[in-house]
């Protein structure tokens, strides 16, 4: 057997992170499909006007497409989409991508952008979920 | 021959782009940044750079979906500005170096670097955002630029060690090339930052720090660092760092560091940059 620095299983001890591999990749391939098919404003246009007639074009799963029409980008996040793709959902719908990424965190917009200018959320306690540190 | 004068590590945050394009750097929340690029901007213009190795990440804007390569490099005459959702950023054409790029294409592969190569690639903000940084608001950029895009998006990335080697395979690459040429090599993205789940947020100064003090003499600390822990000490997004070490990696064993800068924050993100000199 090949060694290796750590077992992979560590990548799931990291507190409200999940690691974006391969296989979540092929399970939001489609959702990621619809996202960056709204790089094309006329794609934004025709998702804007029909949201749910416009997710049905692509092969996501009800679950994947129910999160998009709720802009939850937790659950996106759960069901294996990648924050890189999901932004081109909250570009079209003008957020910033400040206002996407806090609506992943217990805060609100306005208390997430005062955490960010008072120095951003520390890595203490932050680190491991075993390990608590 | 070719020679790679100098090296710039930088981050390449979108907001600083959305910033500059709609001329707020003299709000009080960007000043900052934007004050300490003018050395950078000033140093450029003395330069006078032919060519910039660009190493930035695609953020699911040309590659990721279909294709996903460790290493890619951009081999065209030009590349479009891609548009992430909120319309093309306005910026001047990005033209390549189709024959210094082919001529890395080889040395690379023949030092066992089996890169991608893009016949057509898109850039995005990892790639303009560091061009306006560096270079200010002009109606043609002063370069050519040589696109070299890294996952840092799907485990695994590639390793801090293997970003290392290839800077120096990089290096070796360019010094073969007969026509002179002044190149510079960028490594963007970073610094600490995380843009999902409930830990999104973190910013890690001791570590972005570290990373700062040690790119000069140290490297071999900071190539020793894993991918978990990058993940842990600096974000899932913050692991954009490892391309600093490509940029590192192809400067040589002795560098001198020229500028610095390091500020929390740019939207949900560390800003910091370094300018190195190899010595002899």
């Amino acid at each position: 057997m090949r060694t290796r620095l750590y077992s992979l299983d560590e990548l799931n001890d990291i507190p409200g992170t999940t690691v974006f591999n391969a296989m979540r990749s092929r399970q939001a391939y489609h959702l990621h499909k619809f996202c960056m098919s709204l790089m094309e404003e006329d794609n934004r246009t025709k998702f804007r006007a029909d949201e749910r007639g416009y997710l049905d074009k692509f092969r996501m799963s009800d679950e994947q497409k129910q999160a998009v029409l709720g802009r939850d980008f937790t659950r996106l996040i759960d069901l294996g989409g990648n924050i890189y793709f999901l932004v081109k959902l909250s570009n079209t719908d003008g957020w910033s991508t400040q206002k996407a990424v806090s609506s992943m965190t217990t805060m609100t917009p306005d208390e997430y952008a005062a955490m960010m200018r008072a120095g951003g959320r520390s890595p203490e306690g932050q680190r491991s979920i075993r390990g608590k540190k | 021959m070719a020679r790679i004068t100098s090296g710039i590590g930088s981050s390449h945050v979108p907001a600083i782009g959305a910033a500059f394009d709609q001329g707020r750097t003299q709000e009080p929340y960007w000043k900052p940044v934007f004050d300490a690029y003018e050395w950078v901007k000033a140093f450029e213009e003395a330069e006078e750079p032919d060519v910039v190795i660009l190493c930035y990440n695609d953020h699911a804007s040309a590659m990721m979906l279909d294709v996903v390569p460790t290493f890619a490099l951009g081999m065209a005459e030009e590349f479009d500005v891609a548009d992430e959702g909120w319309g093309k950023r306005a910026v001047p054409p990005i033209y390549g170096d189709p024959v210094l790029a082919a001529h890395l294409a080889e040395q690379l592969v023949i030092d066992e670097f089996d890169l991608t190569l893009m016949n057509s690639l898109d850039v995005d903000h990892g790639l303009t955002v560091p061009l306006s940084l560096m270079f200010g608001k002009v109606e043609a950029w002063p370069v050519r630029v040589i696109p070299l895009a890294v996952n840092v998006t799907q485990f695994p990335t590639p390793s801090a060690e293997r970003c290392w080697q290839l800077g120096v395979a990089i290096r070796d690459a360019v010094e073969s090339y007969p026509a002179g040429l002044n190149v510079q090599i960028w490594g963007t993205g970073g610094m600490s930052h995380q843009l999902q789940g409930e830990r999104a947020g973190l910013i890690n100064p001791v570590f972005d720090n570290m990373f700062l003090d040690k790119l000069s003499d140290r490297t071999d600390e900071l190539r020793a660092i894993t991918r978990l822990e990058f993940l842990r000490e600096a974000g899932t997004e913050g692991i954009e760092l490892i391309m600093w070490l490509i940029m590192r990696g192809a400067l040589g064993d002795k560098v001198e560091e020229l500028n610095r800068f390091y500020h929390v924050p740019a939207s949900n993100t560390a800003v910091g940059h370094i300018v190195l000199r190899p010595v002899g």
